[in-house]
């Protein structure tokens, strides 16, 4: 048998604090999708960044092709055979897609021949793609396939990709894991970085499983179960949210044709969304990240302000009031962006508490705060929702994403809203308390509250929502019952799936 | 190779440390400038910083000079700094103060020679409606058609002193003056006059305005709701519209209070200390205060010193012009070594200082 491709042998790199990764050893098979699962903060990145030559290792050996290995620069990587499609696409909008890729490139070819190479490489993988078009007017998969074709050109023998499914819908996931199935069995080996256990079930061959820096485990996906693996990854025993049949009540919040401008210029406007929530219902609306999301959750909160008759609560009509009378009236809300939108970064916890609840929890009187109070709201806060931070003067932004995750949502749950509106609950968060996050959303349906969540999670939809719809530039689709749903099917919802179709080749 | 890495809390040990390191870097750097225009360094900083309090033959005079000095530059400042926390840049505060001023003594002018208890308080409301009616100018302009309060404020300062000098030889002229530009000296006008409250004290009605505006200023932005949305405002913009705070509200409460703060500033210097509208009225007080307001790192208590601090070096350098001949210019270059270094100091409350082994972490591509 060959040598493998790649082995790593005792990988370690610490920074001030932190060991990122510690005595972590892998192989890579030639022609192999190899899996690396692991939550956020679990030194996947550190550990693809030290085969990238991003990185130097402290400690530890790489031997790439059986010679040993110590990339110093991502040049140097590059040369030895590596390319990696990072998470964030680096490309210019202005210029076409064969401008884009000539820019990476240490010594272009001229552009027709570029763009000859390029189609004959998006061809032969199934990545439709124009070298012609504008990267400005591409989807965000189609981006990607600019970043994964610029990567085969330098014909790798590993390609590395960070988490490439997030920005994808189901149809998209689909034609990317053709190409990647494509690309292994013409001899590249694939180091595929996830948390998403279906997806790494589905595609790979084999999965390491990092936990806090550490190597847990290796095993086969396809024998594995997901909990299995979600198990070795959490290091505890996952308790499902526990989901219970309730009765339905009245309307809460009715929207009707609503249509609003977005306050930032690159956002989405809003089109004619109607959507209506009862009590005890949690109403999920997916949808791929930039479609009207930010705009929905701020139009429903009072950040931006519509057109009387468009949003009511519990038939009053509240679309031209702000934010604060909307609290007031029961409707709290969570945006996505966590520093800088849901709390102020160089604030304490305490002062991030008075940012949203001094309504509510009465933390003023005749408009002067007492701060004792909110100290104590604080407290109440990273007590019951597990925020670890040594005390309520921490600055927001010194919390890591999932622990300021769990502050801002607590925060608006512990105010006992009748409405709330949460955008991306459990992202960046770990399983375990992205579990506890969603316990608190359906206790909250449970004790007849209405609940919307905004998520391109299609999985967390599944799991805790009753009813779906879809967001899809601006617009949002009518609602199904979850239960009536697939993965396939929301896919179709979603919608912007563009050229669904995968190049004949 | 040392490298700057954000702190995750800001630290408060050099929040309060930097504005007298800056005073201590101000003095050496200030000394070798000195040294090098050919003065003794080291008489030249104490004339500045010590004669002013302590010297036998001086004192006397520059002490109560201080806060006569010092009054203004705090109203103006604490004005100031309250915009500053939001992000609402007003630069022109020197033209709020220069027409709180007219709109003060116009007051007195008109009523001019009756004697009522009513005079002063009016010329202190008409002073602040002045400053605050040319602060609302960019305001406006801000909210309505989102034109940046910097330039505006600042241009406003020119129109400011142009009107002043069209005043001073116009309608406001002193009838009795002999064709001289100026206006009556407000001074020798009991009813309107911002005189000592007690004799010899030199603390005058700005003076007590200064110290209660310290006090207000320090109530509203720490136990008043006003004051957190203003400072979320500043801080996190995204976040304040979250909280529910309205970003033109913001705007025009800051403008307002900074401007009429200004102008009452401009209104009891007419009345007092200058005594009358002239030509030359306009000092600098409005610009000088930014200076304070950043000494005093926007807090209130901060200001209160810096604002003290500041009219010491006024005073200091007038007298060094005086005894031991330091150019003006040279005065002046001291004051803005101070601002550069106090703001580089900044970078310590907020970053610290590693010694990074070379290229360990690089960033992505």
């Amino acid at each position: 048998m060959t040598p493998p491709l790649l082995t790593l042998t005792g990988l370690t790199k610490s920074y001030p604090g932190v060991v990122a990764n510690e005595d972590v050893s892998l192989t890579i098979a030639h022609g192999e999708v190899h899996a690396l699962l692991g939550e956020n903060g679990a030194g996947k990145s550190t550990l693809v960044k030290m085969i990238y030559g991003l990185v130097t290792p402290d400690a530890g050996q790489m031997v790439l092709n059986g010679k040993a290995f110590s990339p110093d620069k991502p040049s140097a990587a590059r040369t030895a055979g590596i390319a990696m499609v990072f998470q964030h696409f680096s490309l210019f909008g202005a210029l076409s897609v064969a401008e884009n890729i000539a820019l990476g490139m240490e010594n272009p070819p001229k552009m027709r021949a570029l763009a000859q190479q390029i189609s004959k490489v998006s061809d032969q993988f199934g990545l439709p793609l124009d070298p012609s078009r504008i990267v400005g007017d591409l989807s965000a998969g189609e981006r990607q396939r600019v970043e994964i074709i610029r990567c085969l050109l330098q014909d790798p023998k590993l390609l590395i990709m960070d988490e490439p499914t997030s920005v994808l819908t189901p149809q998209e996931v689909d034609i990317l894991f053709e190409t990647l199935r494509k690309l292994r069995d013409a001899g590249t080996s694939i180091l595929y970085i996830s948390h998403k256990l279906e997806e790494i079930r589905a595609l790979c061959d084999t999965a390491t499983v990092l936990r806090r820096g550490n190597n847990v485990g290796t095993c086969v996906p396809r024998d594995t179960s997901a909990r299995d693996m979600a198990e070795l990854m959490v290091g505890t025993r996952l308790h499902d949210p526990e989901r219970r049949d309730r009765p339905k009540g009245a309307t809460v919040l009715d929207v009707k044709n609503l249509s609003a401008a977005s306050h930032s210029a690159f956002g989405t406007s809003l089109k004619d969304v109607s959507l209506s929530v009862c009590k005890g219902e949690i109403l999920g609306i997916g949808g791929v990240a930039g479609n009207g999301q930010d705009e929905l959750l701020a139009a429903l909160s009072g950040e931006i302000r519509t057109k009387r008759g468009m949003i009511s609560l519990d038939g009053r009509d509240v679309g031209h009031l702000p934010p604060t009378s909307r609290r007031a009236l029961g409707t709290l809300s969570a945006p996505e962006e966590r520093l800088g939108h849901a709390a102020a970064p160089d604030m304490s916890l305490m002062e991030n508490a008075f940012l949203s609840a001094a309504t509510r929890k009465a933390l003023t009187s005749l408009g002067f705060a007492n701060w004792g109070k909110t100290r104590g709201y604080a407290d109440e806060i990273i007590a019951r929702f597990d925020v670890r931070t040594p005390n309520n003067q921490v600055a927001a932004r010194a919390l890591s994403g999932g622990n300021l995750q769990k502050f801002v949502v607590g925060r608006e749950i512990l105010q006992d809203p009748d409405v709330l509106v949460v955008n991306q609950p459990t992202w960046g968060v770990d399983a375990s308390a992205a579990a506890a996050i969603r316990q608190a959303l359906l206790d909250m349906a449970d004790a007849g509250k209405a609940v919307v969540v905004i998520s391109q999670d299609l999985d967390e939809l599944l799991e805790i929502t009753d009813r779906f719809c879809a967001l899809n530039e601006g617009r949002l689709s009518a609602s199904v019952p979850t239960t009536e749903l697939s993965v396939e099917k929301i896919g179709l919802m979603l919608g912007g799936a563009h050229d669904l179709e995968t190049a004949n080749v | 190779m040392y490298k700057l890495e954000k702190r995750p809390n800001p630290s408060n040990l050099w929040a309060y440390l930097t504005p007298f390191l800056a005073l201590i870097a101000t003095m050496i750097a200030g000394g070798i400038m000195f040294w090098m225009l050919g003065k003794p360094p080291v008489d030249a900083i104490r004339t500045i910083f010590w004669d002013p309090l302590f010297n036998e033959q001086f004192a006397a005079y520059s002490r109560p000079q201080l806060l006569v000095k010092a009054a203004p530059l705090i109203l103006i400042a604490i004005g100031l700094s309250i915009g500053f926390k939001a992000g609402v840049w007003n630069i022109g505060a020197e033209g709020q103060y220069v027409i709180g001023a007219l709109c003060g003594a116009a007051v007195a002018l008109a009523a001019y020679p009756l004697e009522a208890w009513w005079i002063f308080p009016a010329m202190v409301t008409a002073g602040a409606v002045g400053g605050f009616i040319w602060a609302m100018i960019p305001a406006i302009l801000k909210i309505k058609l989102g034109t940046n309060e910097i330039l505006v404020s600042l241009m406003l300062v020119y129109v400011a002193l142009e009107l002043l000098s069209s005043m001073s030889v116009g309608v406001l002229r002193n009838p009795d003056g002999n064709g001289f530009p100026g206006s009556r000296n407000l001074q020798q006008y009991a009813s309107a006059h911002n005189a000592e409250i007690w004799q010899g004290s030199s603390v005058h009605w700005g003076v007590v305005a200064a110290f209660s505006a310290v006090v207000l200023a320090y109530v509203l932005m720490s136990k008043h709701r006003l004051g957190f949305q203003i400072k979320l405002a500043g801080a996190a913009p995204k976040a304040a519209r979250f909280a529910g705070v309205n970003p033109h509200v913001i705007t025009a409460v800051c403008l307002g209070i900074s401007g009429a703060l200004a102008g009452m500033a401009g209104m009891f210097e007419v009345a007092g200390p200058a005594g009358q509208v002239s030509i030359d009225f306009a000092s600098g007080y409005g610009f000088t205060a930014i200076i304070v307001a950043f000494l005093g790192r926007l807090n209130p208590w901060g200001i209160l010193a810096a604002g003290l601090l500041m009219s010491l070096t006024y005073i200091g350098g007038e007298l060094a012009q005086f005894i031991i001949g330091l150019p003006a210019s040279a005065i002046s270059a001291f004051q803005g070594m101070l601002l550069f270094f106090l703001l580089a100091g900044e970078l310590l409350v907020n970053y610290r200082i590693r010694r990074a082994a070379p290229r360990t972490v690089k960033e992505a591509v």
